[in-house]
């Protein structure tokens, strides 16, 4: 999956969590940035995350993601470790 | 993870089209038709944020004009619940429930409870569920601790439960709903665990067997997620010790839509609006085979064979639901006769006709027949569940009866069973002595009503008989039968001449005589064999004109119109023939005096008695050309 591919798939995740087809995400996005991104959806946001690209997060992990950047980012490594 | 929902081509598109209704109604609308559908947790909250306006601002009159049944839970935890609230909303859609829901402050349930909560009360809820963790029941034990020791907290444990319980009735009027316990802790001893009683897994088994028992003397009822919600999906796991130790989620959000499913049928069958009958397909549903092609003695079920086995075992499921108080039905496309002849005649059947309330086995479009079951039991179509294996005929159903619940199945047989009890359609909020007789008393009430149709209205009472008389040329299958009956009719007899099998035979050797035999059947049964006719060309009469020289019908049958019918039959037969007239002859011999003015009846007119017949015999005449003979409430099948 290129950047551009992660991109879009985890927009999509953002889009379908919140409901919201508008939202478009950088790697800047941070949660402040987005309507409703309180920690019970952050919480949903992970499960999402995890469905759509099978993959899971440890506990450590997501905790410290301070933006969709980071986000991706770890998605990639999580999906280039499988 | 709803197995039992159909899949949705594309339901994400779905659910972001359905956001753009402008109404907040009709987008009301759309989420009650999209719920229906698998779903995991995500697409779940986007159909709870679709239902949302409309649930919230519909008022009274916008909830029932969308069949929806509203109801007030409250969840009272002590962990997070927060995620699982828009899958009950959700899944009460589905059970045409509109759920409000008020969530506890967390963790602080039992002061809500003791102290009061002007919030709760101002919410006045209906229903309390009450979900607790192992921690805060019973805090884990020292694993030396005693049987008996483990008794005694189990029991302080419960009877503080009970308080509660007593609390939620008395300070907020409403049923309580109690959680059983899920045990997030791995094993401590492995099959050991089960032999010391302070052990976690002992520990949570032993409340749980004291919560349930409890519940069945208080009146509480059960959120059974310990029995109903599976310990693992697939990677997933009930309890997920990451969203535990992250946001105190006991239930792990990818179960939430059948946690919500478990609520929602709670609520339902508080609310009456649990399924009441489960509707069953016939061949390859039931049984393995098609018995129409097959025969009575060709399809599989029963011993010998996994299949046979495995349709047998769904047979006694189905036996089950209609004991504790389930009703049963038949809707399948099949000859009544020979649906029924697999009843009757299979000896490994567990399923009985006294079993089914409602059989209805035919070539009408099962749409239709399922409102006319819904119709004859009683009930509405939105109580029914149907089960048939044939995708095309639950697409027809969900299409054209979106309010009766078709579960999609696996397919093989052998998980049908397990597919409806996962669906939960029948839910109970109690049992009672009328549920367990209750399948016995519907069928004895369809039969009722029909009877007090006859007193009122004959045209109803006969035209919901729906019945079919089958006429065929008597050929070597049914000779015996109407050899049996030409011989021992005595009351519907016209003329009652008796003839052996061979005589018979020899008559309709003639090309020139028509023999016909009728069979009838109706919803009750297939009647048999139940009159015959025998006309041929008499020298008495003109070549053109036929005697009916012999006309018989069994007396079960009497009163239903079944002479018109089979006199239609036999004209147009004769007409066939390029006869002109049939006459009709009467012969009194003592005992068919009921039968004296027969064709009078049929308007047959009477002619001279010819010269050379009986001096008691008496004729009719019909002439064929313009004859009116309608046939209203029996459909005639001819087959040559």
């Amino acid at each position: 999956m290129t950047e551009a591919e992660l991109y879009d798939a985890f927009t999509e995740v953002i889009r379908d969590v919140f409901d919201d087809d508008t939202i478009v995400v950088g790697p800047e996005t941070t949660a402040e940035d987005v309507e409703g991104w309180d920690s019970q959806a952050h919480v949903m946001l992970i499960v999402a995350t995890e469905q759509r690209f099978g993959v899971r997060f440890r506990a450590s992990e997501f905790e410290s993601l301070r933006n969709v950047g980071e986000f991706v980012a770890l998605i990639a490594t999580k999906l280039t470790s499988r | 993870m709803l197995s039992w929902l159909p899949e949705h081509p594309d339901l994400g598109r779905a659910l972001s089209g359905a956001r753009a209704i402008a109404d907040p109604m009709d987008r009301l609308r759309a989420a009650v038709r999209l719920a229906g559908h698998d779903r995991d947790v995500v697409a779940t909250g986007r159909v709870d944020r679709l239902a949302g306006d409309g649930l919230r601002g519909g008022g009274p009159d916008g909830i029932a004009a969308n069949g929806l049944s509203p109801l007030r839970i409250a969840v009272l935890s002590s962990h997070t619940v927060d995620h699982l609230i828009p899958a009950i909303r959700v899944a009460g859609l589905n059970h045409r429930m509109a759920l409000s829901i008020h969530v506890g402050a967390y963790g602080l349930y039992r002061q809500a409870l003791l102290n009061g909560d002007p919030e709760l009360a101002d919410f006045a809820p209906q229903l309390v569920v009450l979900a607790l963790d192992m921690a805060a029941v019973l805090p884990g034990l020292p694993l030396g601790t005693s049987q008996d020791e483990v008794e005694a907290a189990v029991a302080a444990a419960v009877e503080d439960l009970r308080l509660l319980w007593r609390q939620i009735r008395a300070r907020y009027g409403a049923q309580p709903v109690q959680q059983t316990l899920v045990d997030p802790s791995p094993s401590l001893f492995g099959s050991f665990d089960g032999l010391v009683p302070a052990s976690p897994a002992s520990l949570c088994a032993r409340l749980n067997a004291a919560i349930r028992s409890a519940a069945r003397e208080d009146g509480a009822l059960l959120l059974d997620v310990d029995w109903q919600l599976p310990p693992r999906w697939g990677e997933a796991e009930r309890v997920d010790p990451v969203r535990w130790h992250q946001a105190k989620q006991l239930v792990n959000p990818t179960f939430a839509p059948l946690y919500g499913d478990l609520v929602a049928r709670v609520a339902a069958a508080l609310a009456g609006r649990s399924r009441k009958c489960l509707v069953l397909d016939l061949d390859n549903t039931v049984w393995g085979g098609v018995v129409g092609d097959d025969g009575v003695e060709g399809i599989r079920l029963g011993q010998g064979s996994a299949e046979g086995e495995a349709f047998l075992a769904f047979q006694r499921y189905a036996a089950r639901l209609a004991e504790r108080g389930v009703i049963l039905a038949v809707c399948s496309k099949n000859d009544d006769a020979v649906a029924r002849a697999a009843f009757d005649q299979h000896p490994e059947m567990a399923l009985r006709h006294s079993d089914i309330a409602c059989f209805v086995a035919n070539w009408t479009d099962k749409a239709t027949n399922l409102r006319e079951i819904a119709r004859r039991i009683n009930i509405g179509t939105d109580s029914l569940v149907f089960v048939d294996d044939n995708p095309a005929e639950r697409a027809l159903v969900r299409r054209e009866l979106p309010e009766v619940a078709v579960p999609e199945l696996p397919d093989d047989v052998s998980y049908y069973a397990a597919r409806i009890a996962q669906a939960g359609y029948f839910e109970a909020a109690s049992l009672t002595g009328d549920d367990l007789s209750r399948s016995r008393s519907y069928a004895a009430n369809a039969q009722r009503a029909a009877a007090m149709e006859t007193a009122t209205d004959m045209d109803g009472y006969l035209r919901s008989l729906e019945m079919r008389l089958t006429v065929r040329e008597i050929g070597p299958i049914d000779r015996p039968r109407a050899a049996q009956l030409i011989n021992k009719s005595n009351q519907f007899n016209l003329t009652t001449r008796r003839r052996t099998e061979q005589e018979l035979e020899a008559l309709l050797k003639d090309p020139s005589a028509l023999g016909y035999g009728f069979r009838l059947s109706d919803r009750f049964g297939d009647n048999g064999l139940i009159s015959v006719i025998l006309a041929r060309p008499d020298a008495a009469w003109p070549d053109d004109d036929l005697l009916i020289d012999t006309w018989l019908m069994s007396c079960r049958v009497l009163g239903r119109g079944v002479e018109a019918a089979a006199l239609a039959t036999l004209a147009k037969a004769a007409i066939r023939r390029g006869a002109a007239a049939l006459i009709g002859e009467y012969r009194p011999s003592g005992r068919n005096g009921m039968v004296a003015s027969h064709y009078e009846r049929l308007g047959f007119s009477p002619v001279e008695t010819p010269s050379g017949a009986a001096a008691d015999a008496r004729f009719w005449r019909l002439p064929l050309a313009g004859a009116d003979l309608p046939t209203p409430f029996i459909a005639v099948e001819l087959i040559q």
